[in-house]
């Protein structure tokens, strides 16, 4: 079930394993039959550890979405709510428990997700119902394994809320996590960090060290490495277009929790003897992971190499199809027979992405696609920064999207290091004139964590840090990539590029580019307790942990995923993040009431 | 509207970025059918797709795993609302690795360390009340005897294990701030939420002040619980006191999304002139103001208007709380024309909220054109020069407004005289082959003396239109010379 998390490097099911162990202890707790009231937001993270058998095991018969009124009958001895510890649930919750049912009273738990909140507490008290709760609890989720080498805190709005509102929770759940997987991984011997959010998580972890001190666990270190990098270092490489598969997908339709969901037209099967069976109108939802060898195989490629590795995977299983007119005797009938399940999910696969790859191709082949791909492009090259960009000009009178003129004119401040003023007003004035003056707000948020600004006096130093940082390659193979900037196809993520170089040859050799960049940067050791110092063999890779505080792309992931598995690398990388973003989700997460703001 | 390809293609064979291209000698599209054929090719034999089997997950239409938690919550949702008694839905039921899965823990591993501060209280609690009992529920109950004189340290860390604790011993400023300092310190902002919640009941409201100035941590945690709570008012009094009096006039601002009645709203907008914005910020807010008040007034006397745009044209939606652009557009459609001084004439708003030329001719020329008043487009191009006589002249390039017009569905003759006004050739070629406006072609490719590409073109054209006798003349006649 969760054969996407055994095929890393690190065997992420352990952690996986003790999740799903703290829930059951929890369930058994709540002793008798049960119904799960569910955060509906819950139910995504928490697939991503556990499925509806293990629940039913421990005497859960009923699940229900929390919505305000009464809860739904049911025969059952406990009410369970799993929520995450905010205001307005407990106001919900509230409701729920004064409409229950007085001749059949049933018990009330509550699991708070991922920490018990005193302020939510505290509500439940002024609502006059927090002595109506048998249980009320912490289910620790800081880091959910989502894929065999990818750990996220599913954590939406931790960007804005490290740099836009400086509420550092989030980051208190990141030094948490690091914690919990240092229990069951073994002490990480180095830290490395660049920036603010990084130095702080650094802190706690050594402080919360300091606190166990003496119980140390005696595991093996399981990492070499851990690098902290603040996703404020590097504001560029969410803006950019991601041009690998996966990141196409999240781009174009977005992937949560690791499910996609898409238009069904394109996957509607045509059955023999069913002609007219109704088109499916609901969007089809798919399930992303490396558990399905097609999709490990192409989702870190560039999309321009994609629909030849499709093409390449067809011939392949066409011609074992064609194997059993081959089978002749009793035995090789049998051989092909027990083939068969896997060829035919292997098929079903390829029939979906191919019909997801055409999904895209229609959007990438596009003039639009084309444009602003060309002016993404300029802009991380350096060229015309400095002035008002007619395409983005063009882009207001034709109202597109907000958010994608938002992440154009951001991008051309980060690589011009500010806007000249008269630029930067220009900017403002069409964006409030056309998609309203109330974005005076979202302009604001934006300009407060950075991503746009006027122009100090300071020079231009971007163009330092592409060229010391190799950020732009002339020619990025996008069939054959020798370097990670084919993700980007000729830009090479600047993050990535930092855990790069600190692997080899030494962040000592770009000490000019880390003065440049926000925030410290530093290094910690850890003590590992004599006996559990790890032997490498000659030629055992090292094993480096990224974490990325605000969120990583999934172009970032694949870059390191190519740094993983390239011959001479070294080093292999676990990836661990606050949330999965790209652009649109990035930028949305900094405006004020999203939905009603966007045109 | 979008920039001419063919300009494009020349861009990037000339340029030294490389473009996001599909390779054309081994093109995607082909392979993409190919990989699609073969699919399709496999299904015959195919009639189920839902064969149980080990390593492939089950997924129902939707795509959810069967037995995710997901698909579960509808499922048994659905099967109370139909009556059923069974309450399982049929699902998945091989075990889970639950039983015989790691031995580990998150909570184990961090249970029963050993604390410096392990008191005689923490050990009764241990064993009493453990398995149940949060014990926070009951703070007033029996732990308190033993709680009562714990250090902050320790009640801290209570706080942090969920467990009892009590704060109302922390009673002079010392006390409380050292209590404050310490739940800062161990960086919980669950426990340093709640210290501030004890602290805002029993302090002062300015010393509280006083005293988070200098607590940068604490003062963001509560700044945040305020906005949780939505003591505005209380807020507002904070950043003041904070001389933070920009973010003040931000956050009164953004109060106004939450008021619907139009009328209120432009009040409150009005009540925000007087805050202390950044300089620009004060002028974009008293153009909001002034925006709503206009749009109002707009709308209270469209909705009325007997005029026959309206009958012609009904409007689809009110203008209130349109951006300006909209507004404008609005008003070049059912209000051009009118002179400056009313309110809702295009040049009275183009005025007051200084919108520039290329903005103006923009929207105006959608609107107009969108009407199919071809003579007002055109005069919004004329101009004048000393001499007296007109001459077009645009602030965007007429490309762009041949291809506004075009998107409007201009005839021939007009969308041609536009063309006609491109400067680049190569630009008005590959617009005028675009849209097929062939007597520009034609001129052109005769003013290149380009015999070969007037041969294919008549190729393109109907018999015996007026077009293609055209070509037939130039081709025939003997004066000119042709370069190819």
């Amino acid at each position: 079930m969760a054969s996407h998390l055994f095929c890393g490097r690190v065997n992420l099911n352990i952690l996986r394993e003790a999740a799903r162990k703290d829930l059951r202890e929890f369930l058994d707790k709540c002793s008798g039959s049960k119904a799960i009231v569910w955060d509906e937001y819950l139910t995504g993270p928490f697939g991503l550890i556990a499925q509806y058998s293990l629940l039913k095991e421990h005497e859960v018969e009923k699940m229900f979405t929390l919505k305000g009124g009464r809860i739904p009958s049911a025969a059952v001895k406990n009410i369970v709510f799993f929520v995450r510890p905010r205001l307005e649930l407990m106001d919900i919750i509230a409701e729920n428990v004064a409409n229950e049912d007085k001749l059949q009273p049933r018990e009330f738990h509550i699991l708070f997700v991922p920490r018990r909140s005193l302020l939510c507490e505290q509500r439940l008290k002024e609502k006059g119902v927090l002595n109506s709760f048998t249980n009320i609890d912490e289910y620790i989720l800081d880091l959910i394994p989502y894929d065999g080498d990818l750990l996220s805190m599913e954590s939406e709005s931790s960007f804005r809320e490290c740099y836009l509102e400086n509420d550092q929770t989030s980051l208190y759940h990141a030094a948490k996590g690091l914690m919990t997987l240092q229990a069951l991984y073994g002490t990480i011997p180095q830290i490395f960090g660049k920036g603010e959010c990084a130095r702080h998580v650094a802190n706690m972890m050594l402080r919360m060290k300091r606190e166990f001190a003496g119980s140390h666990t005696q595991i093996l270190p399981v990492f070499d490495t851990l690098l902290l990098l603040d996703r404020n270092v590097d504001l560029l490489t969410p803006l950019a277009t991601q041009l690998t598969y996966e990141g196409l997908i999240d781009e174009i339709f977005g992937i949560t929790n690791g499910y996609v969901k898409l238009p069904p037209e394109k996957f509607a099967q045509k059955k023999q003897g069913e002609g007219g069976k109704d088109l499916p109108t609901e969007p089809k939802k798919l399930q992303l992971n490396s558990a399905e060898e097609l999709y490990a195989e192409i989702r870190d490629k560039n999309f321009n190499a994609v629909g030849a590795a499709l093409s390449k995977k067809a011939k392949i299983i066409s011609a074992a199809f064609e194997e059993r007119h081959n089978a002749k005797t009793v035995g090789e009938i049998k051989q092909f027979v027990s083939q068969l399940p896997h060829m035919q999910a292997a098929r079903g696969s390829l029939a979906n992405h191919t019909s997801i790859a055409e999904l895209i191709k229609d959007i990438t082949t596009s003039e639009d696609f084309f444009d602003s791909l060309t002016v993404e492009q300029e802009f991380m090259t350096g060229v015309d920064t400095d002035k008002v960009s007619t395409y983005i000009e063009d882009c207001i009178a034709q109202k597109d999207p907000l958010i994608k003129i938002l992440r154009l004119v951001c991008m051309q401040s980060v690589c011009n290091n500010g806007l000249k003023q008269k630029v930067l007003d220009y900017y403002k004035k069409e964006i409030l004139q056309t998609y309203g003056y109330k974005h005076i707000l979202t302009l604001k948020n934006i300009e407060k964590v950075g991503l746009l600004k006027p122009q100090s006096t300071m020079r231009n130093n971007y163009p330092t840090i592409r060229k010391t940082l190799k950020l732009w390659m002339e020619d990025a193979n996008e069939q054959n990539p020798n370097d990670i900037s084919y993700v980007y196809s000729g830009y090479a993520p600047l993050s990535v590029r930092l855990t790069q170089v600190l692997a080899r040859p030494g962040w000592r050799s770009i000490e000019e580019v880390l003065k440049i960049l926000p925030g410290p940067h530093f290094e910690e050791r850890q003590l590992v307790p004599t006996g559990l110092h790890k032997k490498r063999q000659p030629g055992e890779n090292r094993t480096t942990l990224v974490f990325f505080l605000g969120g990583v792309t999934y172009a970032e992931i694949a870059a390191l995923r190519f740094l993983s598995h390239m011959e001479d690398s070294g080093t292999e990388y676990i990836i661990a993040t606050t949330k999965l973003i790209n652009g649109t989700s990035w930028i949305k997460s900094l405006m004020d009431n999203p939905e009603e703001n966007l045109p | 509207m979008s920039r001419a390809k063919p300009e494009d293609d020349e861009y990037w064979n000339s340029s030294k970025f490389k473009a996001f291209t599909f390779d054309d000698d081994d093109d995607e599209f082909s392979r993409l059918k190919e990989s699609k054929r073969a699919v399709n090719s496999i299904l015959v034999d195919d009639d189920d797709d839902d064969d149980d089997e080990d390593d492939v997950e089950r997924v129902s239409w939707s795509g959810e795993p069967v037995g995710s938690i997901s698909w579960s919550v509808k499922e048994t949702a659905s099967s109370i609302r139909s009556g059923s008694e069974q309450s399982f839905p049929k699902i998945d039921t091989t075990p889970s690795l639950s039983k015989q899965g790691s031995g580990y823990s998150l909570s184990s591993l961090f249970k029963a360390k050993s604390k410096p501060f392990q008191s005689l209280s923490e050990s009764f609690s241990d064993t009493s009340v453990r398995t149940y009992a949060p014990e926070l529920r009951k703070p007033k109950s029996d732990g308190k005897d033993f709680v009562s004189d714990l250090s902050p340290e320790e009640t801290v860390r209570r706080m942090q294990k969920g467990r009892a604790f009590s704060l109302e011993k922390f009673r002079s400023l010392q006390d409380k701030l050292l209590l404050l300092d310490e739940a800062v310190a161990v960086y919980d902002g669950n426990v340093i939420t709640a210290v501030l919640i004890y602290l805002k009941k029993s302090l002062n409201k300015e010393i509280l002040f006083r005293e988070l100035m200098t607590r940068d941590v604490a003062l963001r945690h509560y700044v945040h619980y305020l906005k949780e709570m939505g003591e505005q008012k209380l807020l507002v009094e904070l950043l003041k006191a904070l001389g933070r009096t920009e973010d003040m006039a931000l956050m009164q601002y953004k109060e106004h999304l939450n008021i619907k009645d139009e009328g209120r709203r432009r009040d409150f907008l009005k009540s925000c002139l007087s805050l202390s914005f950044s300089q620009d910020d004060a002028t974009h807010v008293q153009d909001h103001y002034t925006l709503l008040e206009r749009q109002i007034i707009i709308e209270a006397s469209d909705k009325k208007a007997g005029a026959e745009i309206f009958k012609k044209f009904p409007r689809k939606a009110s203008i209130l709380n349109m951006p300006i652009i909209t507004t404008l557009y609005y008003s070049c459609f059912y209000h051009y024309g009118e002179p400056e001084g009313t309110f809702s004439s295009p040049s009275n708003i183009r005025k007051t909220f200084r919108i520039s030329e290329k903005q103006y001719i923009l929207t105006a020329l959608g609107a107009r054109a969108k009407l199919k008043s071809w003579f007002d487009v055109d005069s919004l191009f004329n101009t004048k020069n000393w001499l007296g006589y007109t001459k077009k002249r645009s602030p965007i390039g007429f490309h762009r407004v041949v291809d506004i017009l075009q998107k409007n569905s201009a005839p021939v003759n007009v969308l041609q005289e536009y063309v006609n006004l491109i400067d680049d050739p190569e630009l008005k070629l590959s617009v005028a082959l675009k849209y097929k406006c062939h007597d520009v072609v034609i001129n052109t490719y005769r003013d290149l003396k380009d015999r070969q590409e007037l041969v294919v073109y008549r190729e393109k054209l109907e018999r015996d239109s007026p077009e293609y006798r055209k070509i037939q003349e130039l081709l025939n006649n003997v004066q000119i010379r042709w370069k190819n």
